[in-house]
């Protein structure tokens, strides 16, 4: 086939990038080497809009171990052992292929956790479709649901923790963003950096087939109505083959035989052998006819841009060949001998004894395109003015129960009973508390994570939004007692060629920065998802955030169900009756304007650290951070979980019941507490500049507002538990 | 009291249930699918997981493994035999307990506490159990245990059921079965009670901190038993 201009943008790549290939290598380049540039410039695997940006995200902190630029972050937890994590979007394909979509992106987030020599001990996912009206919903989300749990489920790691959003501006895009955390001992982490001349590079795990060809350069572009036709570009996960990789690997990595270690990912056996070369600044010759293939007769441009599943790279010290290929045979995997490091600085790839490519790896990696976008700011909008009689008629009872049904509000639980939350016997917090807990086998020890987003409030005013997610995610750990380290990002945002979509994802870059310096919750991992977009619709700016923490004593963790009658109810952090982009505001008032509630980091971070405080105290009984809904609904929760009802008083602030129930203000706990340590907490706080509200005593059965309205816990219960049941029956 | 935990390609209970086996002074070793012989053992069990990925048909391919032969052997030896979940799953197919185990019945995997009511403690695994009434863990997507009406009547007659899902009253109704199994059925035996094939997983319910303890009570029984 011939090369030209217009091959070059059929595979995505741009007419001043195709000159500028042409240029470096001072010649066109052949078909396989058009491939490996489109594979290697997408904005996937090249970062190229949004490099600039991510260099402003605070990566360095005392745990931090390896912040990006790894397959994964890995933080320290202490005694020589070290925690592996990182969240990874599949959008673009779960959209197509919900099923698959979703199952491989389980698979391949576990496997950059593998690669590092860490056994995945949890799985997390954010999840977010279409309005529930939409005809495509409920079978994306049930393909979702399926696909999450048919892959976590057969390699045996726990699914703890997870999030789900509806909003018509996922209707032509889902987002399916995917968690897992890995443990590994400290002096036995595996690096991607090839070292050393004439080492052997390895293939190990499934043959490679001709499926998820240009899944890469896929996941860099809109879609249009076509987008049916892409769904070969859909990579097949086989989650046995890679659960016997991951014991293969591990067995392997219990020697000391490999040098580095890559999966093939996103552009498979290309972006792999390019990515091991760049980082060790070495060369690498690849013979693809001893590569193992599915199919007969693959041409060197299938095999090079496939993206089968369950695959890695190895490269070995000499001599450790026959060693290593015992055990994966005792596991029944392919191993091959394909390659060698060279000193070219290039990769070179042979095919029946011609040379197929030969590229200097610099012009794949360092030259990549790299691009100052143009970008639009986002003004803070004017406040809302609430009118009375938009409000009066409205009883808080009614609201309550309304909001407890909301879609994104209401009981996930039947899409957790399809993960399995509990093999390994280490979970110790499943779905449906602020964050999932999991102990660190053997140990004392446990480990919080939690995912979160606020697609509202981004969309609203991004330098805000950014803020808050990270807030939240700050928020969730300590609410379960563990003390916030570091968080991994997944950005999912429209066209980075539209301004609008670009000024998002600046600002809220920006607003992510902020807040993780100022938190010291530093970002070591994380994943960019741009044209998130159907024709010119692009969605909600979602960055996501998971935050991971540490629990000395797994003995102490947090949850947030009520305990025990006549314990006191507080709320930590000021109710200022922040309503505007609640979702009181939103769903109830239908009021789609305003700004997002103000993040001030003084208060989160002081806030969440005096109630570790009182957790070390050991004062507190139970614990929610207040979100979605505001106060009322975080009670009900708690209430609902706990299965006991709350006398609730409303403080005598200034602001009406209303505001003072369903604002969104940040930075606020609801704690309960024993009445005899009433005095130690209240202590505790005014000595820190906390403030607190008393709100309210708990009871056997039913919520009571101010002595006036009441309504047993099991109607609430019921408000929250029916709404996604219902919806997936029918 | 010796144990051996088989660990078939795709088993990812395998460790959880070494952990368990020990914890309640179980003296247990981990034997790979392809071994020929099994160690000397009081109790064999096959764990959960997905053998094999599950294809074909759940257990089917495990079933015919090495190992299999000399388990075989063991149990119609009189040697105790537990299999849990996908271990449930590779008993069926080897023949050792009678039925099938399809797909649950709304085509959907589901993990969650269920309470289980003892319904035979005239066995090594039951015998001399305070509770009539248990809590344990499922975690399935095929647990909707069947079998043909002749062979129901012979569980039946043989007193071959082992537990039944139920409230946590032992009430065994439609409403408190997960997965459609006929009678409520969640664990049944061989005729001779020596093997015992159950979709719960005790291991997964070993302490406190984790979604209960019953799982305690189970292996501490059995050990028991055993002595």
């Amino acid at each position: 086939m011939i090369v030209n201009e217009q091959v070059a943008v059929d595979h995505g790549l741009k007419k001043d990038e195709y000159t500028k290939i042409c240029e470096l290598l001072k010649r066109a380049p052949n078909i396989t080497e058009l491939g490996i540039f489109s594979a290697m410039w997408n904005e996937h695997c090249s970062y190229k809009s949004s490099r600039l940006h991510l260099k402003k995200l605070p990566t360095k902190g005392k745990k931090v171990i390896q912040g990006p630029g790894e397959n994964a972050g890995v933080i320290d937890i202490e005694d020589n052992d070290a925690i592996v994590f990182k969240i990874e979007s599949h959008n673009h394909p779960s959209f197509i292929e919900p099923y698959q979509g979703a199952a491989t992106g389980v698979g391949g987030i576990m496997r950059d956790v593998f690669t590092m020599g860490a056994r995945p001990i949890a799985n997390l996912n954010s999840i977010h479709f279409g309005s529930p009206q939409h005809k495509k919903t409920k079978n994306l989300l049930r393909g979702v649901v399926h696909g999450i749990g048919g892959y976590g489920n057969c390699m045996g790691v726990p699914t703890i923790a997870g999030q789900t959003s509806f909003d018509s501006s996922y209707n032509g895009n889902i987002l399916v963003n995917a968690m897992t955390l890995g443990l590994v001992k400290k002096d036995k982490i595996f690096y991607s950096k090839a070292a050393g001349l004439n080492k052997p590079v390895i293939y190990v795990g499934s043959k490679t087939g001709r499926d998820g060809i240009h899944g890469a350069s896929m996941a860099s572009a809109s879609f249009d109505e076509k987008i049916e036709e892409k769904k070969p570009t859909v990579q097949v996960g086989d989650p046995f083959t890679e659960k016997l990789l991951l014991e293969a690997c591990l067995e392997l990595m219990a020697g000391d035989s490999i040098i580095a270690i890559q999966d093939m990912g996103a552009a498979g056996l290309t972006s792999s052998s390019i990515e091991m070369a760049s980082k060790g600044n070495l060369g690498i010759e690849i013979n693809l006819n001893k590569v193992p293939c599915r199919e007969a007769k693959m041409t060197p441009y299938e095999i090079m841009l496939s993206e089968s599943q369950e695959r890695m790279l190895i490269v070995l010290e000499n001599g450790k060949e026959e060693q290593a290929k015992k055990i994966f045979d005792k596991w029944n995997l392919d191993f091959a001998v394909i390659g060698k490091t060279t000193n070219s600085k290039k990769i070179q790839l042979y095919f029946d004894e011609k040379k197929v490519a030969d590229i200097l790896v610099k012009t794949l990696v360092e030259n990549s395109p790299m691009y100052d976008r143009k970008w639009k700011k986002t003004k803070l909008p004017k406040k809302n003015k609430i009118k009375k009689e938009d409000i009066k008629h409205l009883k808080i009872i009614d609201v309550l129960k309304k909001i407890l049904g909301n879609p994104n509000v209401c009981s996930k639980e039947w899409i957790w009973q399809q993960y399995d939350q509990t093999v390994m016997g280490d979970t110790i917090q499943k779905p449906g508390g602020d964050a999932g807990v999991v102990r660190v086998h053997g140990t004392e020890k446990a480990v919080a994570a939690s995912v979160d987003s606020s697609a509202v409030y981004c969309w609203s005013h991004p330098l805000t939004g950014g803020k808050q997610v990270v807030c939240e995610s700050f928020r969730n750990l300590i609410s379960v007692g563990a003390r916030p380290i570091a968080i991994t990002n997944c950005l999912n945002f429209g066209s980075p060629e539209n301004e609008e979509n670009m000024g998002e994802f600046v600002e809220c870059v920006q607003g992510i920065s902020e807040a993780s310096e100022y938190l010291k919750f530093p970002v070591v991992s994380g994943n960019v998802s741009f044209y998130n977009q159907t024709k010119d619709q692009g969605i909600k700016p979602t960055p996501a955030i998971g935050g991971v923490g540490l629990i000395k004593d797994y003995k102490n963790m947090i949850t947030m169900d009520f305990k025990e009658v006549d314990n006191l109810v507080l709320v930590i952090g000021k109710t200022e009756g922040h309503i505007d982009q609640s979702l009181f505001a939103r769903n109830i008032l239908d009021e789609k304007n305003g700004p997002p509630p103000e993040v001030n980091l003084f208060n989160e971070k002081n806030n969440g650290e005096t109630l570790l405080k009182l957790i070390d105290n050991n004062l507190i009984k139970s614990a929610h951070d207040v979100s979605l809904g505001g106060i009322i609904t975080a009670v009900a929760k708690m209430c609902i979980k706990g299965k006991m009802g709350i006398n609730i008083k409303k403080p005598k602030y200034l602001i009406n019941e209303i505001e003072y129930f369903f604002a969104e203000d940040q930075g606020r706990y609801i704690i309960e507490i024993n009445k005899k340590d009433f005095k130690k907490v209240s202590d505790i706080l005014h000595k820190n500049a906390v403030h607190f509200d008393e709100l309210g005593t708990i009871n056997e059965n039913e919520l009571y507002i101010n002595d006036k309205t009441k309504v047993t816990i099991d109607d609430l219960s019921t408000s929250n538990k029916s709404w996604l049941t219902n919806y997936m029956s029918k | 009291m010796k144990s051996s935990v088989i660990t078939f390609p795709g088993s990812n209970c395998d460790r959880d249930m070494d952990v368990a086996l020990k914890k309640f002074g179980f003296k247990n070793k981990m034997v790979w699918h392809a071994d020929a012989e099994l160690p000397k053992s009081d109790l064999v069990v096959l764990p959960g997981g997905f053998s094999y990925g599950d294809y074909l048909r759940c257990g089917s391919m495990a079933s015919k493994s090495k190992i299999m032969h000399s388990v075989i052997n063991f149990a119609n030896s009189g040697g105790m035999v537990m299999g849990i979940c996908n271990g449930f799953q590779i008993l069926v197919e080897t023949g050792l307990v009678p039925g099938v185990l399809l797909r649950n019945k709304y085509l959907e995997f589901i993990c969650k506490n269920v309470f289980v009511k003892i319904n035979d403690k005239k066995n090594r695994y039951f015998k001399n159990f305070d509770n009539e009434v248990l809590e344990f863990h499922i975690a399935h997507n095929e647990g909707n245990y069947f079998c043909t009406n002749n062979q129901l009547k012979e569980i039946e007659d043989n007193n071959q059921i082992a537990i039944n899902y139920c409230d946590e009253n032992g009430k065994i109704e439609d409403q408190f079965n997960p997965n459609g199994s006929i009678k409520n059925i969640a664990g049944i035996f061989n005729k001779e009670k020596n093997v015992l094939g159950m979709m719960p997983h005790p291991e997964r319910m070993i302490d406190k901190s984790l979604s209960g303890e019953d799982g305690s009570l189970f292996f501490k029984n059995l050990i028991n038993n055993l002595k």
